[in-house]
């Protein structure tokens, strides 16, 4: 009986949790969607991304390649932001135990935001409500959302002026920002930034930030904790 | 390739990778090595797609309102400003720099 209030109010947490990240989440749906449009594409396209490929950095990164002009360089970065999915399916998997039919379902909504809130929760049951509320959550408020700010993108204009160049840049540095918390991790991300700026003028558009990627698997790989500045250009 | 064809692609290939993470066994990548280098990869992509988006132009680099914007995002994301808030933040930075200021 306690035990089955504990377990009740374990899962009643969780809901909780899981529906305040849908709803901060989803909201940024809004600037993909107003971003996308003036990246130059229209409206199904930047519907299908939101609904078929649905992870916020790869969006973005595509979306954003393709503004500069890049072509096979904008799959190539969202594929790369997007392999961080495949750890969380190999958790998650442990977590959720979907079978058959729901093994695809539960690998499309494996994301930031769903595999954290799961992770979050103290027993298994809560963890697989905040699993599924939140993927599903994020899924519904995002592709509405992604809906609302492509047509409201449709009708800014000139990019520019609304400062949605600069919203994109902006989108990056938060989903960046809470990754930043070892030492070595604001190392990789200085050296990159750097490196991708210094190689900006010289390499067509997308191949910079792939350039840049590969500090992160050297420093990765050597598990190197020292000053990367020598990294840069 | 059409913007058709590089759109789906790339969402198969999201969406293959997610699968992938279900179909593989979890001691391949379970382990701090590869972990560590997937966690960097993607604070390195994202810190090169901040600078490019920052300062990237039809010339190489260009310098715009696009850079004190950015500023005030990361000012806001330290004081944990929402995510939309702070995108718009900078959006409102660079959009007043541009009317008020005679920023490029």
């Amino acid at each position: 009986m306690q035990t089955g209030s504990v377990q009740a109010d374990a899962v009643r947490r969780a809901w909780r949790a899981a529906l305040s990240v849908v709803v901060a989440t989803s909201a940024y749906g809004l600037s993909f969607g107003a971003l996308s449009i003036a990246a130059g594409l229209d409206l199904w396209q930047t519907m299908v991304l939101s609904a078929l490929m649905f992870s916020g950095g790869s969006q973005f990164a595509f979306i954003g390649v393709m503004a500069a002009g890049g072509g096979i360089a904008g799959v190539a970065s969202a594929a790369m932001l997007g392999l961080r999915n495949a750890l969380y399916g190999m958790s998650m998997r442990r977590v959720v135990a979907p079978r058959g039919a729901m093994i695809p379902v539960a690998a499309h909504v494996t994301i930031d935001e769903s595999t954290a809130v799961a992770l979050a929760q103290p027993e298994a049951r809560a963890q697989r409500v905040g699993f599924w509320v939140t993927g599903v959550g994020i899924w519904l408020g995002w592709n509405a959302a992604t809906l609302a700010g492509a047509m409201l993108g449709d009708l800014l204009g000139d990019p520019k002026q609304w400062g949605l160049d600069a919203a994109a840049a902006a989108a990056f540095v938060g989903l960046l920002w809470p990754r930043l918390r070892a030492r070595q991790a604001i190392a990789v991300a200085a050296a990159s930034a750097v490196v991708a700026a210094a190689l900006l003028p010289v390499l067509p558009a997308g191949l910079p930030v792939i350039a840049a990627a590969a500090i992160g698997v050297v420093v990765g790989l050597s598990n190197w904790l020292g000053p990367t500045t020598t990294e840069g250009p | 390739m059409t913007t058709w064809h590089l759109l789906l692609l790339a969402s198969i290939a999201v969406l293959g990778i997610k699968l992938l993470g279900y179909a593989v066994p979890p001691r391949l990548f379970d382990r701090p090595r590869p972990r560590r280098t997937l966690e960097l990869l993607t604070v390195s992509l994202l810190a090169g797609l901040v600078a490019v988006q920052m300062l990237g132009g039809a010339d190489g680099i260009v310098l715009d309102a696009r850079i004190p914007a950015v500023a005030v995002a990361a000012g806001l994301f330290a004081v944990r400003a929402p995510f939309i808030v702070a995108v718009a933040g900078a959006a409102a930075t660079a959009a007043l720099l541009r009317q008020l200021a005679g920023l490029p």
